[in-house]
């Protein structure tokens, strides 16, 4: 997978099968009653890595981050860190700071004592601690803000300081918990990629949980998507985008086309024909069998428009247009098939008026090429 | 807003207040009475006021009262308090249900028989009765409104900031007194004054449970008015009545206080 596109900097300790895993979870499982939060997951993160745990709401990966902050015991499976297990170590002996969705700012303090809080119970001594506050503020640019109280502060403010606080202490491991579900969209895409300099500045490790995949694929050097306690995948934002292992992956992280249909001939040159007699030409159909049911999955913007068929086109399906998103950057055509599907088709308007410009209700074909497309197996 | 203030509206609510407030007001009125006779006004004085000051035994009951209330609200804020965040925080404890249920009884139970099943107990362990009796059994009665104050302000309460606490290197123990003690305070100081002004007003638990020599204010005004009303009675009672009021004020105004600064920190959140 290392020809889809580059990662952000030459880091890849997870590639390297001698680099030895920071944190590792062991067929951890979590049960409340009789809900199962986490199943039998194992996971493996790596130091400095930026890494991101993205899933809708009640997919457990809160769980999962409080399980390594220490809030929560694993009911089965191990967790270690730094090749220490972490069983029966409470929060306050674990060397991971967590940052708090709620910022969980201590409202009777100052934002100075709020970030002194950590270093105080270290009993470290009071001018170090002047130093590593004044430090710390200066990081996250608040030093005229030392002396407030969290609630004479905004909300980007108070990120900021949940932001220092927990990492005054310098910990190994620092856990976010939605670190910018309470910002505005503009303010969220700016901390983004502060966190992501802060985080290579400083050398951390940080794990990040997010529901929001636009913020997990900007931030993190691997994203593991999970739905109902359990990974499906772990890889780089382009493998997970490109090469998702599977439906729910391919429709959890941007939008994506998927045609139904059984493997007709395989290996380098495979065909896949759905349903209604299609027959897709495929450059590479995986480890799919002849006669298996499987999932060609395109994403919108792998797909042309046009008003003829390409001449040159490995596969082309023609419909009507029937809904059109104009995005500003990009545009996005709904063509309905024949047999009454949508497929989804995106292009960049980089060119400002098109003279002949597809509308509503024309007719129209949308063509991929053979390596367009992944193709899936469940 | 004259306009919404109808005649009837008007009428309701000074006939609402006479009810609640004319015999208060009445003593309040005769404790600067200069005559003894309780019944007839013959002008303004303190005298009763320094007559009070000088009947020992009026003095006296006053000083066993402060100490009794003093006491038993300290107490019964740690015992309250300790009871209220265990109930709020362990959710999922055997028997959660049975302890609320228990630790709020008190607050319907009938004042003659919380009174008398003490006095049993006191009677049965052969506990000699006298100011610890009193302060016991003050204890028993007030800290279930602590438990009430506290909890109800526990239950919106962060449990992250607990839990920040604890991840920043805070002991639990730690953790509780450095973070959540400090931010419940006003709910916690609320309950201990709502104790303390149930103490200094509590007859009937105190009349059953006391002994020889700890004879608390109300006790001795009860045995005092049997003999006759006097206007030294008015003039004590007034003070009581001043006391109860500034406290009951002090611990809603410190409760509403808390709960504005809570509803401005969710608005700007």
């Amino acid at each position: 997978m290392a020809s889809l596109g580059s990662t952000r900097r030459t880091f890849a300790p997870w590639a390297d099968p001698a680099a030895k895993p920071y944190i590792r979870f062991e067929n951890v499982t979590k049960r409340f009653g009789d809900f199962t939060a986490v199943d039998d997951l194992s996971l493996t993160i790596y130091e400095r890595e930026f890494f991101a745990l993205l899933g809708a709401s009640g997919c457990g990966k809160t769980t999962l981050l409080r399980m390594l902050g220490g809030f929560e015991q694993p009911t089965s499976g191990r967790i270690f860190l730094d090749g220490q297990d972490m069983k029966g170590i409470p929060p306050y002996r674990r060397p991971v700071n967590m940052m708090f969705q709620s910022y969980a700012l201590f409202p009777h303090m100052t934002v100075e004592a709020n970030i002194a809080f950590g270093l105080k119970q270290d009993g470290m001594p009071k001018p170090q601690i002047a130093e590593r506050v004044g430090q710390m503020l200066k990081l996250v640019k608040l030093e005229q803000f030392a002396k407030r109280k969290p609630q004479q502060l905004s909300g980007g403010q108070r990120q900021r300081v949940a932001l220092a606080r927990s990492l005054a202490k310098r910990p190994k491991v620092l856990l976010l918990d939605e670190p910018l579900a309470a910002l505005d969209k503009k303010l969220r895409e700016e901390t983004q990629f502060e966190l992501v300099d802060l985080q290579y500045e400083l050398g951390l490790t940080f794990i990040v949980v997010t529901h929001d995949q636009e913020e997990a694929m900007t931030m993190a050097d691997r994203i593991a998507i999970m739905d109902k306690g359990k990974v499906l995948q772990v890889a780089t934002p382009a493998e997970v985008y490109e090469a998702p292992s599977c439906r729910f992956v391919a429709d959890f992280v941007g939008s994506i086309n998927t045609f139904e249909g059984s493997v007709t001939k395989t290996g380098s040159a495979a065909r896949i024909r759905d349903r209604s007699g299609t027959e897709f030409r495929v450059a590479d159909a995986g480890e799919a069998a002849a006669g298996d049911t499987v999932w060609l999955a395109v994403r919108p913007e792998k797909l042309s428009i046009s008003r003829e068929r390409p001449a040159d086109a490995a596969n082309a399906l023609d419909g009507e247009i029937w809904d059109i998103a104009y995005l500003g950057d990009m545009t996005v055509y709904n063509v309905k098939l024949d047999d009454g599907r949508i497929v989804k088709a995106s292009t960049i308007n980089s060119i400002r008026r098109l003279e002949d410009a597809l509308t509503w209700h024309d007719r129209a074909w949308v063509s991929f090429s053979a390596d367009a497309g992944v193709v899936l197996t469940r | 807003m004259a306009g919404t203030w109808g005649r009837f509206n008007v009428v309701a609510l000074a006939l609402g207040f006479a009810f609640l407030y004319l015999p208060i007001v009445l003593l309040v009125i005769y404790s600067f009475n200069e005559s003894r006779l309780v019944t007839v006004w013959a002008g303004f004085s303190t005298k009763w006021y320094v007559a009070m000051l000088n009947n020992r035994g009026l003095m006296d009951a006053a000083w066993v009262t402060a100490r009794v209330a003093f006491l038993s609200a300290t107490i019964a804020t740690v015992f309250g308090t300790m009871a209220a965040v265990a109930l709020t925080r362990y959710t999922r404890f055997r028997g959660r249900l049975l302890f609320s249920g228990i630790v709020f009884a008190p607050l319907v139970m009938p004042e003659v028989i919380t009174g008398l099943s003490l006095l049993l107990l006191f009677v049965a362990i052969n506990f000699d009765r006298g100011f610890a009796t009193v302060t016991i059994a003050h204890i028993t009665f007030s800290m279930c409104f602590v438990a009430v104050v506290v909890q109800s302000r526990l239950i919106t309460f962060d449990k992250s900031l607990e839990e920040a606490a604890l991840d920043l290197g805070a002991t639990p123990v730690k953790a509780f007194f450095q973070v959540t003690l400090p931010v419940i305070l006003p709910a916690v100081i609320a309950g201990w004054m709502l104790a303390f002004t149930l103490s200094l007003d509590d007859l009937v638990i105190a009349s059953f449970t006391s002994g020889p020599g700890a004879t608390t204010l109300p006790m001795k005004i009860y045995s005092q008015v049997r003999l006759g009303v006097t206007p030294e009675i008015n003039a004590v009672s007034t003070v009581l009545i001043g006391v109860v009021t500034v406290g009951v004020i002090v611990a809603s105004l410190v409760n509403k206080r808390q709960e504005v600064l809570r509803q401005r920190e969710a608005e700007i959140g």
